[in-house]
């Protein structure tokens, strides 16, 4: 029988509530089954922890070819649609509802519980500068502010996925 | 389908080890389980969440999300990863001689 994982590094780059839900879903799962896990966030990802931006996290409608109204097996939404004013809005309300059905946490509450089961939440250095935040324009989860390296160094015996 | 004995009991596993019938659970061969799992003595707080999970699978056919559990038990996410070191909702089922949760939260 193959090894099991022990250990993984999630980075979750992008900032849309769609980019942001399967690194956090992952990582929760992970520590489900016993699994040691770490969240790197970095560029648009880190909207999931600043404190300002992780309630108002959006569905991302334009350029989008999969994105079907009103659910996965309806009619395609014709692309030029999705910049429609109010189409992300709408999105991003339907989505929540499903993910709220299924017991899913929105992002604050699901970044708590994520913490609490003892993963460790980091943000990336490089795009902290870029964007010109501190660390108190993060919420309180997020354990440090690390670079490339230091995030390297902290994977060690990890898998890396990358979302 | 693997046979093994617990308490004194010999009882009937499925796929994943956990017990194939509900009928054989009792408060021993729980108690059998836990140790299995690394856990030498069922407190007060792990009963708690072990007869939650059962009354949950009782009306609802499946083992409750962590979240729920968390909500609805009053264990919060911290104190359960203590009490069912890696991984809790695998192993409160297991002990509570449930089928493996279903669920991805």
């Amino acid at each position: 029988m193959a090894e099991p994982i022990k250990k993984v590094s999630i980075v979750i780059s992008r900032g849309s509530l769609e980019g942001v839900y399967p690194g956090l879903i992952m990582a929760n799962g992970a520590r489900m089954e016993g699994i040691e896990a770490t969240i790197f966030f970095t560029f648009f990802g880190l909207h999931a922890v600043i404190e300002k931006k992780m309630d108002k996290l959006k569905v991302a409608t334009v350029g989008n070819p999969a994105m079907c109204v009103p659910s996965a097996m309806g009619p395609g939404l014709p692309t030029w649609m999705g910049a429609v004013p109010g189409m992300s809005w709408f999105a991003t309300g339907m989505m929540k509802k499903e993910i709220e059905k299924l017991d899913i946490p929105p992002v604050r509450e699901f970044i708590e519980m994520i913490h609490d089961t003892g993963c460790e939440i980091y943000g990336c250095k490089a795009t902290v500068e870029m964007f010109h935040l501190t660390k108190k324009d993060f919420c309180p989860q997020v354990d440090d502010i690390i670079s490339v390296g230091q995030f390297y160094e902290k994977s060690a015996g990890s898998q890396i996925i990358f979302t | 389908m693997a046979v093994k004995e617990y308490a004194g009991k010999m009882v009937e596993l499925d796929a994943d080890g956990n017990l194939a019938k509900r009928t054989d659970w009792n408060e021993d061969v729980a108690k059998a389980l836990a140790v299995e799992e690394g856990i030498p003595e069922l407190n007060d707080r792990r009963w708690l969440v072990i007869n939650y999970m059962r009354k949950e699978f009782e009306a609802k056919g499946d083992a409750p999300s962590i979240r729920k559990l968390t909500k609805e038990s009053g264990v919060d996410t911290k104190e359960l990863y203590t009490l069912f070191p890696g991984g809790p909702a695998k192993k409160a089922a297991r002990i509570a001689g449930l089928p493996k949760p279903k669920g991805c939260i």
